[in-house]
């Protein structure tokens, strides 16, 4: 894994006044994201817009796809193409995209793909945020796999876990979500861009031995096997047929279980160093709230609030979804009276953490229907209930 | 689709040995299945057409005839059902040296990916498609796709088809094909010929190749194995100058038109995608990097290529017409 400073062409330097959408955007070109394919979709069509705005003078290509379909298909071809690559959706065309999120799990494609939630089911609430689709990235492709999920709650972090989501991406050779929802993904505020030198980017591992020994996979559990792009003379093969090493078809069960155990083993076994957490006043904390996205942001009024009233409440923030901090849930289940776990869906997450807790302690879901975030109070009600 | 072992065409010392996987012989296909020709007819054109085998990628989506990226040589995708287009189209705008070739079947073409189809066609996207047209889903036993005539029995039309089925020649030209032909699996001489020229045409070009789906849908219709689908090409199929695609469907065992039906030269997508980029920017405009004479540069050079490989082949026809060799009938 080669780490640089970013490619300065697509660093916007400075200090702007940008919207979560137009921040993933600028996160993806400052990663080196120079191929770009989507559907328009509220409330996610800003990035698309800004990258077709921005692509041209940075030496990049942006394509409007006829459907989410076409676009997740593109960035397959595009990235074995050679270019880190995205796209970005909401509820309905995420659901498109499930069957070619398969397709880059099983041949190991990187690429980012941005979801600003709306409120579901169908075409919901299409101007209004959830956090609905948290199960449906981690499940709704068929079959077992694992794919890695970062969760925004500002235009700052937009920019910020976008361009750690291209270094994962390039890193475990795996598709990557940002988790946005659409209050984050509309809601202006400072977004700071540092220089390029001050930007550090995970470069693809391009493979540099003897032609005819390339191998496109390498089911380790542990690394992934290194990259080449078309026209280089690899002559590589993907299939998302069951496969083995040389990416031909291997229809075994034995194989399918190689295959399988690699795609979940390289996520699980280096969880700790992948997952990254928000932790506020843990020590000696009774009550936890577990939140993510927007709904921290909310929680930290009913925190502060709590604290007023004398509770001592920790907070927890998943920056990263998926992989689940589940060691760092199961360790704290032992020590605190309770844990709640506020989210704009009914009760998603939640099952994570009480599987984690797994009865050491109690767990609390604060359910929001989609189309609004919560009252603080109501969180509030629900640290005091739980205190007692 | 069959297990049989049997590999008639792809032998270790076979000449087209080099543009095959020959570790993964041998092959799915039945005896008689007509995909078989159409990968020996792509060999032979990409080896008559001493192109840079490197700078070649096949994509294939989902099907019997989807299985044809998994044994050629080159940088190949095996994607997923519908879905080799806009992998094509993702591969090739990624990396615009490359030339990208879908092959796959009347199903997964025309039916599932048929949205893909349409709009690849209307940017005139610069790929080739070659359709194995069989009429029929052969990967899944021989159920109706958007191909299949009427009356035709299916196995999801068991008392024969009664949709309107399409014509693809007419469908690739309304959708903005700027190169469309179409051959039957007998014609093994004009489809090799066609791919050479499909492979040297800036643009969409689609090549519709009438095949038999021996195992299902000659069975399922009592038309008899391959020889017998040979036949029937031989008896019923005929070249068409300057027809009107309009006028090109099939009916069931009916005529059918062939020949290179439209041939025209448009901006490509990416021509269009440079050449409008470049007119507002102007020289901030660096497609991965490259300048705008550096882009002309190669766009002059790739049309000098383009150029030459017309020219002998161009003399070639010329050489086939004084020999009067019209269609070539090789093979029967
Ligand atoms: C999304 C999806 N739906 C259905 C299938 C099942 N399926 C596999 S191949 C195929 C039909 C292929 O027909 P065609 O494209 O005509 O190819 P042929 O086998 O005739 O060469 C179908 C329906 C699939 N693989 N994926
Ligand atoms: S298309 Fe028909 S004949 Fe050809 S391999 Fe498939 S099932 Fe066999
Ligand atoms: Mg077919």
């Amino acid at each position: 894994m080669r780490k640089t400073a970013a490619d300065p062409k697509g660093v916007l330097e400075g200090a702007h006044f940008l919207d979560g959408d137009h921040a993933i955007a600028e996160g993806a070109l400052a990663a080196g994201c120079r191929f770009f394919a989507g559907y328009p979709i509220t409330p996610s069509t800003e990035t698309a817009e800004r990258f077709a705005e921005r692509c041209p003078g940075v030496g990049g290509m942006f394509i409007q796809m006829e459907d989410e379909i076409a676009s997740i298909a593109a960035l397959v071809g595009g990235a074995w193409g050679g270019q880190k690559v995205m796209t970005v959706t909401s509820g309905p065309g995420l659901s498109l995209m499930m069957e070619n999120l398969g397709l880059a799990v099983m041949t190991e494609t990187p690429m980012v793909i941005a979801d600003v939630q709306r409120a579901g089911p169908s075409t919901g609430l299409p101007t209004m945020p959830a956090q609905q689709d948290m199960m449906q990235i981690r499940w709704g492709s068929h079959g077992d796999y694992r794919i890695i999920a970062l969760c925004p709650d500002s235009p700052q972090e937009c920019f910020d876990l976008t361009v750690e989501a291209f270094n994962l991406s390039e890193t475990y050779r795996v598709p990557v979500f940002i988790m946005a929802d659409e209050t984050v993904g509309h809601m202006h505020e400072k977004v700071v861009i540092p220089p390029a030198e001050d930007i550090e980017v995970v470069q693809r591992n391009w493979y540099e031995g003897p032609k005819k020994d390339y191998r496109p996979y390498q089911f380790t559990g542990k690394d992934v096997a290194p990259m080449v792009k078309a026209g280089d003379g690899y002559r590589f093969h993907l299939t998302g047929l069951t496969h083995d090493e040389r990416g031909y078809p291997h229809l075994t069960v034995d194989q399918n279980e190689k295959v399988v155990t690699h795609l979940i083993e390289k996520i699980d076994s280096n969880a700790d160093k992948i997952i990254q957490l928000d932790e506020s006043e843990m020590e000696g904390a009774e009550v936890v709230v577990v939140s993510y996205g927007i709904t921290s942001r909310i929680v930290s009024r009913a925190v502060q609030l709590a604290r007023e009233a004398g509770i001592k409440t920790g907070s927890m923030r998943l920056i990263t979804i998926w992989p689940f901090a589940e060691k760092r849930i199961e360790e704290l289940s032992g020590k605190v009276k309770a844990i709640v776990v506020p989210e704009i869906n009914y009760g998603q997450m939640v099952r994570e953490v009480e599987r984690s807790a797994a009865g050491r302690c109690r767990v609390v879901s604060v359910p929001h229907c989609g189309g609004a975030v919560h009252n603080p109070e109501v969180i509030l009600d629900a640290i005091v209930e739980a205190s007692k | 689709m069959s297990t049989t072992s049997q590999n008639i065409s792809f032998r270790e010392a076979s000449p087209m040995a080099d543009f095959l996987r020959m570790e993964r012989m041998p092959h799915i296909w039945c005896p008689g299945c007509g995909i078989g020709t159409v990968v020996n007819s792509f060999a032979e054109a990409v080896n008559k057409s001493g192109i840079d085998m490197d700078k070649l990628a096949v994509i294939s989506g989902i099907g019997c005839t989807g299985r044809v990226a998994g044994y050629v040589n080159f940088d190949s995708i095996h994607a997923t059902h519908g879905r080799a287009i806009p992998v094509a189209t993702g591969l090739k705008l990624a990396n615009p040296d490359m030339k990208v070739v879908v092959v796959s079947g009347d199903g997964d073409l025309t039916g599932i990916g048929g949205n893909h189809f349409i709009h690849a066609a209307r940017r005139n996207m610069d790929m080739m498609v070659i359709c194995v047209n069989n009429f029929t889903y052969g990967m899944t036993g021989g159920q109706l796709t958007p191909t299949t005539p009427q009356t035709a029995n299916a196995s999801t039309t068991p008392y024969g088809n009664y949709e309107y089925p399409f014509s693809l020649p007419f469908l690739a030209d309304a959708c903005g094909a700027t190169y469309v032909a179409r051959w039957t699996s007998l014609h093994a001489r004009n489809i090799t010929k066609s791919i050479r020229e499909a492979l040297n045409h800036k643009g969409f070009s689609f090549i519709e190749v009438i095949a038999p789906c021996t195992t299902l849908y000659q069975r399922r219709n009592r038309l008899g194995d391959g020889l017998d689908a040979l036949e029937y090409y031989k008896e019923d199929a005929g070249v068409e100058k300057d027809v009107d695609t309009r006028d090109v469907g099939i009916d069931f065992q009916g005529d059918i038109a062939m020949g290179r039906f439209v041939k025209q030269d448009k901006p490509t997508y990416e021509d269009a995608v440079n050449e409008r980029y470049a007119n507002v920017l102007g020289d901030d405009y660096q497609l991965y990097g490259m300048s705008k004479p550096e882009r002309e540069e190669k766009a002059k050079r790739k049309a000098e290529e383009r150029a030459k490989v017309q020219a002998t082949m161009d003399d070639e026809e010329a050489q086939m017409m004084a020999e009067d060799m019209g269609v070539d009938e090789e093979g029967l």
